[in-house]
């Protein structure tokens, strides 16, 4: 053993079933974020889907602070961007959206492990994270430019 | 054996030259191009490339890529910063996603020692992320290359060790826990490990958080060192967990730029795809380059990109 003494820590050298479990949905979440990151974007940059704001614009829209930006091509902040989602370049964001949000369900899975060892401390840390994911995720934030 | 690896090394430097070859062009082209004249699909494409070869250097380097995304692509790209800032985060956190599976099932990320540091580090991301949205570019800007700077001195001074002596866990640590065993394979035993200075370890983490959101930074630079030098968690399971933690922290300022709409899908797909097919390589690199002298030039890198920040924010070099 290195840098231990006198100790009670979990005997158990593997991961802990809670890990694997966090790990398990966290793996089918991420793969699925990522192909459906990567065919929304296909579908925006070939045209197959018509894009919101057109490609060719996009260089002279880019440099704009984000407030410009959202005003020079209509598209909304928030989750209005579902409204739109028929066209490409929000269809895009599907992947991104789905990549961010991943997290909170591989906390919940968290939730009845920790109830059933009674592990409040750890429970309360737990809920409070999906707290703060899910406020972030809503949109109620925001910061006038 | 000796000539299998010389070999190896000098197959691998031709890659580097070929890569460099590639991108250096991509950069300047980047750096110079007139912007209005230029195709759309140019730029995406120029992002990709340098991704790519930023993923390559990150892994063996042992940054994650945003560190090095958010000062490069700001510095000698066309896009605003709010949309560069944005797309790192992403980048950030689709590599921490990548690898959370793995290190949680090997056991080199710990989600006991995970957890309260995440919750605290991202909510502060989340008012960081408002504060750097709110902030004029300019500020924000010089703002990063400062600290781009400091990282660059922070990761050539920072001392790591392998196996911090922690001879009693604190009071905060014993009461939550925070100890485990992971499965050395380099040494092939079990190695037994708990922390101390844990009070201080999350304050840190307020910190980190907090600069995850202001720059976008994916904070593994920060976190590591926190983890490892600070609450006395050993080298692997401080750098399996930083990235577990990073994945979540990242997440919270991620959600409050895409509400802003600070997120373009054509800088932050590309950016992504190009930094984990990089990676790929990098893991490859990994074995056969020496670390200290890719960590180095990450260092070379960090300085020359944080100093362009920095001007570029003073408005000294537009």
């Amino acid at each position: 053993m290195v840098g231990m003494s006198g100790t009670n820590p979990r005997q158990n050298p593997r991961a802990s079933p809670e890990q694997l479990r966090y790990a398990r949905v966290l793996d089918y979440g991420m793969k699925a974020g990522l192909a459906v990151l990567i065919a929304g974007f296909l579908a925006y940059v070939s045209g197959i889907v018509p894009a919101q704001v057109p490609l060719e614009e996009l260089p002279r829209l880019w440099v704009l602070r984000v407030p410009d930006y959202l005003r020079e091509t209509g598209m909304t902040s928030g989750w209005g961007w579902l409204a739109m989602v028929g066209a490409g370049d929000v269809l895009a964001l599907i992947g991104i959206a789905l990549l961010a949000g991943i997290s909170a369900p591989c906390l919940l899975v968290l939730i009845p492990v920790f109830a059933r060892r009674r592990d409040w401390v750890y429970l309360s840390i737990t809920l409070l994270q999906i707290g703060v994911l899910v406020l972030a995720a809503s949109g109620v934030l925001t910061m006038a430019h | 054996m000796n000539n299998n690896r010389h070999t190896a090394r000098r197959r691998c430097l031709r890659w580097w030259v070929a890569l460099f070859a590639v991108t250096s062009p991509a950069l300047a082209y980047a750096a110079g191009a007139p912007e209005a004249s230029t195709p759309w699909w140019i730029w995406p494409l120029v992002l990709f490339l340098v991704c790519f070869v930023l993923g390559m250097i990150a892994v063996p380097a042992g940054v994650g890529g945003g560190v090095l995304f958010v000062p490069i692509v700001s510095g000698f790209f066309p896009f605003h910063l709010d949309f560069v800032r944005g797309a790192g985060l992403l980048v950030a956190l689709a590599s921490a996603l990548a690898a959370g599976p793995g290190l949680l099932r090997a056991g080199l990320a710990d989600l006991r020692l995970a957890l309260p540091p995440m919750l605290l580090a991202s909510a502060s991301a989340i008012v960081g992320a408002l504060v750097g949205l709110a902030l004029p570019a300019s500020v924000v800007e010089a703002a990063l290359g400062i600290t781009i700077l400091c990282i660059g001195g922070l990761m050539w001074s920072a001392r790591k060790s392998e196996f911090p002596e922690v001879s009693r866990p604190d009071r905060l640590g014993a009461a939550l826990r925070i100890n485990g065993i992971f499965h050395d394979a380099s040494l092939g035993r079990e190695v037994a490990w708990q922390v101390h200075r844990t009070p201080l370890g999350l304050v840190l983490f307020v910190g980190i958080g907090m600069l995850a959101g202001v720059f976008g930074l994916g904070a593994g630079w920060a976190n590591v060192p926190a983890l490892n030098l600070v609450m006395g968690v050993p080298l692997k399971v401080a750098a399996g967990t930083s990235g577990f933690i990073l994945s979540i922290v990242d997440s919270s300022a991620a959600w409050i730029y895409i509400n802003q709409g600070a997120l373009l899908a054509i800088v932050a797909v590309p950016s992504v795809i190009g930094m984990m097919l990089g990676a790929l390589i990098g893991v490859r690199l990994l074995k056969v380059l020496r670390a200290s002298s890719i960590r180095k030039l990450v260092i070379a890198i960090l300085l020359l990109s944080g100093l362009r920040a920095l001007t570029k924010g003073l408005g000294w070099w537009a």
